[in-house]
């Protein structure tokens, strides 16, 4: 579904990713850690869209697409969905409104008539249960005055309303309590399926317990320097990056 | 100072006089007399140019270096009204042709208990005493040209009595149509509202234009808001590509008065609204909400003036302005603070997006501040779009024009949900909704 071959991106002349390969299959989970600074947020970036990134190297497919090609909406149309580590207020602007907009212009996109108000009050009620979003911060101005954990709740809302291919989480833990953290947990795991995949970038193991992924990444100076199964999450919980960074420094010394 | 210059300004006075020449006794009456005074004003002022700090970056020479036809009558039928897509509401609803008072397109519908509305031609004749202890009251004849000649002319425009404790369910819309089909057209009404003690109302005055040649509009509208009374105003200006426009409002509140106005400039090729509220009251509340969308070489500048004079008073300003291609905009707010006003509190918020590294954006707060014990601020900002915003929209698959829409529209709307007439406020949105989507 995803194939990403050598990818390097850079912001303001400086590279930040220097070749990153992965591969994401239907159904798949995958988690990326690492410490600060490591590239994990300019992953989930370069993968969004966001301009301010300028790709040197590599390549990236998606759904069998040359995913880099394409602008940022066009990617959400065709079903990548990024969940903001800092999700952006919008003042004027209506959950229920952005959300109408959004889902009419991938309908759009995918050649599909527009829903009906009917038919797309309905279902956003129903997913704004899947994830005990409050219906009264539907017709809230976008993040407006929300707190950090409805924002990640409204982040969650939204991938349950637009349902894509890849979902990718930008350290949606971060600033969650434990009764906020499993909401939204339980919010991405009732989505997950056969055919939808999802990337979790995240610093700490703690929402892995609740988001068991298939694999685990660690990123560290712009490469996945190891890669494993969920028993590595437990390993950087208990032993933190230190041992992976020195590993690291002594394949660069030889 | 170019010979067009003098024409225009040598023409008015000219044509002051020889209207003088012919009114018989009337020309010794009050009203005259202040007409006279302002007509000696207005040549000794002159029109402004930029060395005069109020008009630094608002030229009038190119307006002034036409001729308008001042005196046209009646020319519209409700036909002509049609393609103009005037939004119905149950209102009392007058039209004022090139600035005269139109009866046959008109409509009231509230009691004249409620309300006395009257053009002021009519005003003049029925109400002569009531209508000249409010004449020219408040304005300063003195200082601007354009509000000493719209003094000198004032022939029509309306009249609006709100008598004491008198809450008008229905609001008042004034029309102003200027019919510039087959020729440059000048109008200068002249407004005058008072509203009584404990008396409540919304006025809104709506400029249009039918037709390519040029229009001048030279407006005044003075409004009295007495003790604990409230007012709603509006200004909504819609005109043509060669439409200029000079307005005043002028604003005197007593003590525990509310006076809301909204200015909204959508289109016209000029521009220029004083409103100036001097809140000569204790407990009073002033709200001053501003927008404009410019877009070509449009110019829209707004002055606005908040001058507290007693203490305990409040006044809030929030203007919001978006500048396409090449248009240019102006904003300058005053707050005085006298030094009688303590426990004064006066806001002031401008802010900007400019859409185009042709379009420019001059602001200038002032503040003058003479009182202790006061709160005041004031803050303006002029920038692009939000990129993060923006980012955000893409990312969930709004196309980057209809998320540059969105964000565009919420910015308007700050100032449009203001506007408490629901068909102003929707035509408003369906306007700035149509310009929107023009790329």
């Amino acid at each position: 579904m995803l194939s990403i071959n050598g990818l390097r991106a850079s912001i303001d002349g400086k590279e930040i990713l220097k070749g990153i390969n992965l591969e994401i299959k239907p159904g798949e989970v995958h988690a990326i850690m690492g410490p600060n600074g490591s590239g994990k947020s300019t992953l989930a970036s370069v993968l969004a869209g966001r301009e301010e990134y300028e790709v040197t190297g590599g390549s990236v497919t998606f759904g069998g697409k040359d995913l880099l090609e394409l602008a940022a909406e066009e990617r959400a149309a065709e079903g990548i969905f990024l969940a903001f580590q800092y999700p952006v207020e919008i003042p004027g602007v209506t959950t229920i409104n952005f959300l109408k907009t959004a889902v009419n212009e991938i309908r759009k996109y995918n050649g599909e008539e527009p829903l009906d108000a009917a038919r797309f009050l309905k279902m956003v009620r129903e997913k704004a249960k899947l994830v005990s979003m409050n219906d009264s911060l539907l017709k809230r101005a976008l993040n407006e005055g929300f707190s950090g954990g409805e924002k990640k709740r409204n982040e969650i809302f939204q991938m349950a309303v637009l349902e894509p291919k890849l979902a990718i989480l930008d350290e949606t833990d971060s600033g969650l309590d434990i009764d906020a953290l499993r909401i939204v947990a339980e919010g991405v795991n009732s989505l997950r399926s056969p055919e939808r995949s999802a990337i979790v970038v995240t610093h700490y193991q703690r929402l892995l317990d609740y988001i068991v992924p298939d694999f685990v990444h660690v990123l560290y100076k712009g490469r996945i320097v190891k890669s494993g199964g969920k028993e590595l999450a437990f390993e950087l919980e208990e032993k933190g990056y230190d041992w992976i960074k020195a590993e690291v420094e002594a394949q660069e010394v030889n | 100072m170019s010979t067009e210059t003098i024409d225009l300004r040598t023409k008015l006075i000219t044509d002051f006089h020889a209207r003088e020449s012919v009114m018989n006794g009337e020309a010794k009456s009050a009203f005259h007399q202040k007409k006279r005074a302002a007509i000696v004003q207005f040549e000794e002022l002159g029109f402004p140019t930029p060395q005069n700090e109020e008009w630094k970056y608002s030229n009038v020479r190119d307006l002034v270096s036409a001729s308008y036809n001042f005196n046209t009558s009646d020319t519209l039928s409700a036909e002509d009204l049609i393609d103009l897509k005037m939004p119905e509401q149950a209102a009392n609803i007058l039209y004022f042709v090139n600035g005269h008072y139109n009866p046959a397109l008109s409509t009231v519908v509230s009691s004249t208990e409620q309300i006395i509305i009257d053009s002021l031609q009519n005003a003049y004749k029925n109400n002569p005493d009531l209508v000249n202890s409010y004449f020219d009251e408040l304005v300063k004849n003195d200082t601007d040209a354009f509000t000493s000649l719209n003094t000198a002319f004032a022939h029509d425009g309306v009249f609006i009595y709100v008598p004491n404790n008198q809450t008008v369910e229905h609001p008042v819309i004034l029309r102003f149509v200027s019919d510039a089909r087959v020729e440059n057209v000048g109008s200068q009404p002249r407004n005058i509202i008072a509203v009584g003690k404990n008396a409540h109302v919304k006025i809104a005055e709506a400029f249009r234009t039918i037709g390519d040649e040029r229009s001048f509009t030279n407006v005044v509208t003075e409004i009295n808001v007495g003790e604990e009374a409230g007012v709603e105003y509006y200004k909504v200006q819609n005109e043509s590509e060669n439409a200029y426009h000079i307005g005043t409002t002028q604003v005197r509140m007593l003590n525990k008065s509310h006076f809301y106005a909204a200015t909204v400039t959508l289109n016209g090729k000029f521009t220029r609204n004083n409103l100036n509220i001097v809140i000569d009251g204790e407990h009073c509340e002033a709200y001053m909400y501003g927008l404009y969308f410019p877009d070509g070489a449009q110019h829209v500048d707004n002055h606005t003036v908040a001058d507290h004079r007693k203490p305990n008073s409040e006044s809030n300003e929030l203007y919001k302005g978006i500048l396409r291609d090449r248009s240019k905009g102006v904003f300058n707010g005053k707050i005085f603070v006298r030094p009688d006003a303590q426990k004064t509190n006066a806001f002031q918020s401008c802010k900007n997006i400019v859409l185009s590294t042709d379009a420019t954006m001059y602001t200038k707060p002032q503040l003058e501040i003479f009182a202790d014990d006061v709160k005041c601020s004031h803050g303006t900002t002029t920038g692009q779009i939000d990129e993060e915003a923006l980012f955000y929209m893409r990312s969930r698959g709004i196309s980057k024009s209809e998320a540059m829409s969105l964000l565009m529209f919420a910015f308007c709307a700050d100032v449009v949900s203001q506007i408490k007439i629901d068909s102003i406020r929707e035509y408003l949105e369906n306007v700035i909704a149509e310009k929107l989507s023009r790329k």
